[in-house]
């Protein structure tokens, strides 16, 4: 099987875990920092980060126009934490002047679940995995307040306070997951995009 | 009672190692901004910092100023959390567990055992294991930075000597820290035991950065950062990331000079960009040379 080039957008996050976790997966991981190297990448994950100051460096360094064009052209892309906003067509609590990428028909709300001192660990029962839960890292995280008729939900917790919270989705080729899978070993999340990008190119 | 053991194994779970850490990584490749005020605090903001640090006096205020620096009235630090939706740090002095217990209960997303603050123990820092906060903590070299994460820091900055915006002792610290690695991890199995008793470090912390050939969090660079360059130049060497205090606030542009060291800190590798980015910054702080710097006035060397 060909290893698909997969970039990790690297202007601000864990750049570094998600390419780690992209070759494990079976993916040829390489930074995309600029809007040529755009171009260059079968797929792209978005990685965990601050999204605002993600959304300032993309207006800055003219990502964002070659980004959506790519999106709009069927690119795969996987966003975890701040990768789920920049997918979000909608978000609510992030700055006045905060873009996204867009491309997924959900509302995502920024630092849902809290401050730091709310961060947790929890199981999710994520549907492309379904013989065990996948363990969810939770930072700062967000939540997807709703989603439109042609996104399907991929993980919803199942209990404790946040139950029902949705925290996994796919529209087409776009992933977003609220957690980060990338801090954790349990490769199956990427694994699971890594198998969308070898069915997409 | 739940009666199926899925959901009791599905209660999140608050203020663990991997959330601490976790919260670290998501910095990386950032700028993170010391302010003393609301406003201060949106022009950070503005300028794409991944994160401020709440305090009252910038360290080269402090060191103008003199006294005992402590934490910062609560009223401050609320009001810097209310300004801006980025996560917001906070400064407790070394061993001073009461102060960063206060700074907990605001809900501050970072809490910094600082040196630049006045130590409160001259023996023993923060039992950091204690707190659901993580905590950042200076080091000099990689057997501090080691009895540091022992104690429970989730992050390591190198100390440099901040307030001086000299990035000489910053450079120093971070090759220090850094070279002190690349030994390690040269080493062969039987000698890491002698290496930890060298180093003052636990044993088991030691094999695992041998193994990992880096620190097992995330290592942000300070102390006397005051231009792109020098940010370029500290992630060259090797950090992660970068703390910028008295650098920013106390130039003649804070706002244009703090998104060039933003700018500068994600396109560190390219000289095109870190020249483009440096241009009409203005006045850059005037900086204090470190060897004028009386050994009392040196913070770099409170904790140990």
């Amino acid at each position: 099987m060909s290893s698909p080039t997969i970039g990790v957008l690297a202007v601000q996050g864990d750049v570094r875990e998600h390419a780690v976790a992209l070759a494990e997966a079976g993916a040829l991981a390489r930074p995309v920092r600029k809007p040529e190297e755009i171009a260059e990448v079968d797929a792209l994950v978005i990685p965990g980060g601050e999204s605002t100051t993600m959304s300032k460096l993309a207006v800055t360094f003219g990502l964002f126009a070659p980004l959506r064009e790519r999106v709009a052209a069927g690119m795969p892309v996987y966003g975890s934490c701040a990768g789920m906003i920049m997918l979000a067509d909608k978000i609510l609590d992030g700055r006045a002047d905060q873009e996204t990428v867009g491309g997924i028909d959900m509302t995502v709300r920024r630092n849902a679940f809290g401050r730091q001192n709310q961060s947790f660990e929890a199981d999710v029962a994520f549907k492309p995995a379904p013989e065990s839960p996948v363990h969810g890292v939770f930072i700062r995280a967000p939540w997807v307040e709703s989603v439109g008729a042609g996104v399907e939900v991929l993980a919803t917790l199942e209990s404790g306070p946040y139950e029902g919270r949705v925290v996994a989705v796919r529209q087409g080729n776009l992933v977003a997951t609220s957690f980060h899978p990338e801090l954790t070993p349990d490769r199956r999340v990427h694994e699971y995009f890594v198998g969308l990008v070898r069915d997409a190119v | 009672m739940s009666t199926t053991p899925a959901t009791a194994e599905s209660a999140p779970q608050t203020g663990t190692q991997l959330v601490k850490r976790g919260m670290a990584e998501q910095l990386k490749g950032g700028v993170i901004m010391d302010v003393v005020t609301p406003e201060q605090a949106k022009i950070a903001e503005d300028a794409g910092a991944v994160a401020v640090m709440a305090l009252e006096r910038v360290p080269a205020d402090i060191r103008k100023d003199g006294g005992v620096a402590r934490m910062s009235d609560p009223d401050m630090i609320e009001g810097i959390i209310n300004a801006v939706s980025i996560p917001v740090m906070a400064k407790a002095r070394i061993g001073h567990f009461v102060e960063a217990q206060v700074i907990q209960s605001l809900g501050v997303d970072y809490i910094d055992e600082s040196e630049v603050l006045t130590p409160a123990d001259e023996v023993n820092h923060i039992n950091k294991w204690n707190f659901t906060t993580p905590f950042v903590c200076g080091a000099t070299n990689l057997g501090e930075a080691l009895r540091r994460i022992a104690e429970g820091a989730a992050m390591i900055r190198s100390k440099g000597e901040a307030g001086t915006g000299n990035v000489v002792e910053a450079t120093r610290h971070m090759r220090t820290i850094l070279g002190d690695i690349r030994k390690l991890a040269a080493l062969e199995e039987d000698e890491l035991f002698v290496a930890a008793k060298n180093l003052q470090a636990p044993y088991a912390l030691v094999k695992e950065v041998a193994e990992l050939g880096k620190l097992p969090v995330v290592m942000f660079t300070a102390g006397g950062i005051a231009t792109p360059a020098d940010a370029a130049m500290m992630m060259q060497l090797g950090a992660e990331g970068v703390f910028v205090g008295s650098g920013i606030f106390k130039s003649g542009d804070p706002a244009k000079r703090a998104k060039a060291i933003v700018e500068a800190t994600t396109h560190f590798e390219d000289a095109d960009i870190i020249a483009k980015v440096s241009r009409g910054l203005g006045e850059a702080m005037v900086g204090i040379n470190i060897d004028t710097l009386p050994e009392s006035e040196r913070y770099a060397g409170r904790g140990w």
